[in-house]
């Protein structure tokens, strides 16, 4: 279990107490959580299940569950050269998250420490390019890259993804920057801290969780997106996803190539979700609302 | 406060504000003009003013109709079921037990799974007749003569908002728990300790609490709800009634080329959006009410 947890439930005396003796409908319910856990998972496992099969066993009915391991279709998926779409995919998440950082950090620090009037006015604003679905804007960008020669180029993807993200990010860390508490920032003026030393003792111990989260919040959804990775790219600045759409052909089945395909392209989300979901549920509820 | 002052604190606000409106509004400010105009690629021609054409195009077109009614019912089933589900779980999963960190784990992998792939899963792997999951456990529990359904053609919708719960389920579900978690447990303790009943501390104390988090989560998931294109695109392609805007608009855009008519239903889905964001925002929702410093 991971920390944030451990330390929580400490600070609950009374609930250990009370579970301490365990009554019959806490095993109920404890067996009902598990129970829908799993089954959430089940068709996670069942793809993990199915790309570890021949073509053959994986299209089984009814399947067969103990059939020998193969690993013919992540063999045959990485014949059919994903490395290029992938390498793309991390191009365009991992600068644009960058960018994303960059402009996000002084906006957020200007809406929360010493804000700026009307902030919330400025919030809302950029919230409200949220609601703009992005199917809106497909067209002005598709003609303006096509113009100035920019479709099928991953830097185009960059800019706006960058421009997806940024509003979460800004709200997101304008909430962990409001954490910082302005008696600590005042104390630090009087003693004469520069702006510098201010922002690496006092703001950047508080804030670099925030920062975290939300950096592996941009980078997820930069990972998945596909409505404008298909629009505007082609062959050379192909991402994952778009990748993935291609591959169902109507010739034949490819049902385990397809599952370890789709396994690969979620791995860099798995891997960091699973290692930083701390940061996901900070990130998620905005450090926020507390 | 002097001029200089205040420029020097709007400054670091500037970059990411002005990189939004160049990327975001101008875009949709030609969206606005185009939407009023014939522009059709095919006919390169007969491009010009068109007045509200479009928009009366869009507004009375079978199609069109159908595919704001499928947004509107496909993004409030969604939210609703995942919110609920997700407070269920969230609940279950506040409580100290053996192993919560795996289950926990389990639980959130649905959201960690590419869209895209994540809708391929359901359509081959799950839903498809012929060696699905679905069917084959059907076979596997009832033998070879067991009932066996093209899921997806019986039940297009139906089908991809069970996808979509699975995978917003854990989002709803991670953001209540963060809300539960940070409850102040001596307040409900006391309660206890007074005689409330379970169901009167739930609705009394910890509903209240997480109406910003419920808010929140309902807020993000629908903002992206809305907007969902990869299981539409993947599970059913828009057939079979499925068609929400954003397939809708891609398809006219990107398939029919006709730029005037996508352009408008683009206008149409922001104006929808907008005014209901704003009525939730500033009427019903608490979250725009913290105070400022």
């Amino acid at each position: 279990m991971t920390s944030t947890t451990v330390k929580k439930a400490a600070t609950r005396p009374p609930l250990e107490i009370r579970h301490a003796k365990p009554k019959r409908s806490g095993v109920l319910l404890t067996g009902l959580a598990w129970f829908i856990s799993v089954m959430f998972v089940l068709p996670v496992v069942w793809m993990v299940l199915t790309s570890l099969h021949t073509e053959q066993d994986a299209a089984a009915n009814p399947p067969k569950l103990g059939a020998p391991i193969s690993l013919d279709g992540y063999r045959s998926f990485f014949d059919s050269g994903p490395w290029p779409p992938i390498a793309n995919s991390l191009t365009a998440s991992i600068v644009s998250t960058f960018l994303v950082l960059v402009l996000a950090l002084p906006a957020a620090y200007a809406l929360s420490i010493k804000p700026v009037k009307k902030w919330s006015d400025v919030m809302f604003f950029f919230l409200s390019t949220k609601f703009l679905p992005v199917v809106a804007g497909l067209l002005p960008v598709y003609l303006f890259a096509q113009k100035v020669n920019l479709l099928d180029n991953i830097w185009l993807l960059i800019i706006l993804y960058t421009s997806m993200n940024l509003p979460i990010a800004v709200w997101m860390l304008r909430s962990f920057l409001s954490e910082v508490p302005v008696e600590m920032l005042e104390a630090a003026q009087v003693d004469g801290a520069g702006l510098v030393r201010t922002l690496k003792e006092i703001v950047a111990p508080v804030v670099m969780p925030g920062i975290a989260s939300a950096a592996l919040i941009c980078f997820i959804f930069s990972w998945n997106e596909l409505l404008f990775a298909r629009v505007l790219t082609g062959t050379r600045a192909e991402t994952a996803p778009v990748f993935l759409t291609g591959f169902v052909t109507s010739q034949g089945l490819f049902l385990a190539k397809v599952c370890a395909a789709s396994l690969v392209v979620s791995l860099p989300v798995l891997a960091a979700g699973f290692a930083a979901q701390d940061k996901l549920v900070q990130g998620l509820s905005m450090g926020a609302v507390k | 406060m002097n001029k200089a002052g205040a420029w020097a604190r709007r400054a670091p606000l500037l970059p990411a504000l002005i990189f939004m409106i160049i990327v975001t509004q101008l875009p949709f400010l030609v969206t606005l003009v185009v939407s009023f105009m014939n522009w059709n690629a095919y006919y390169p021609d007969d491009r010009g003013f068109a007045g509200v054409d479009n928009f009366v195009s869009v507004l009375t077109d079978v199609n069109a109709r159908k595919a704001i009614f499928v947004t509107v019912l496909l993004t409030v089933g969604v939210v609703l079921i995942s919110l609920i589900v997700g407070l269920c779980i969230a609940l279950l999963l506040d409580r100290k037990f053996r192993g919560r960190g795996v289950a926990r784990t389990l639980m959130i992998t649905p959201f960690l799974v590419v869209p895209v792939a994540a809708a391929l899963m359901w359509k081959h792997a799950l839903f498809n007749p012929e060696y699905g999951l679905l069917n084959g456990m059907l076979k596997m529990v009832f033998g070879d003569n067991a009932p066996q359904r093209d899921w997806i053609t019986d039940n297009p919708l139906i089908s991809i908002v069970v996808a979509l719960v699975w995978q917003w389920t854990p989002f709803m579900m991670l953001i209540l728990l963060a809300g539960l978690q940070s409850r102040p447990m001596d307040v409900v303790e006391a309660a206890r300790i007074d005689g409330a009943s379970p169901w009167q501390i739930f609705r009394s104390m910890t509903l209240p609490h997480l109406r910003p988090y419920i808010e929140l989560s309902g807020l993000l998931g629908a903002i992206y709800v809305v907007q969902n294109f990869d299981a539409v695109f993947t599970i059913t392609s828009g057939g079979l009634g499925t068609a929400n805007l954003p397939y809708f608009i891609y398809q006219t855009f990107y398939t029919a080329h006709d730029y005037g008519r996508a352009s408008a239903a683009g206008v149409v889905v922001v104006i929808g959006t907008i005014i209901i964001a704003t009525f939730a925002l500033r009427t019903a929702f608490s979250l725009f009410q913290e105070d400022s410093r």
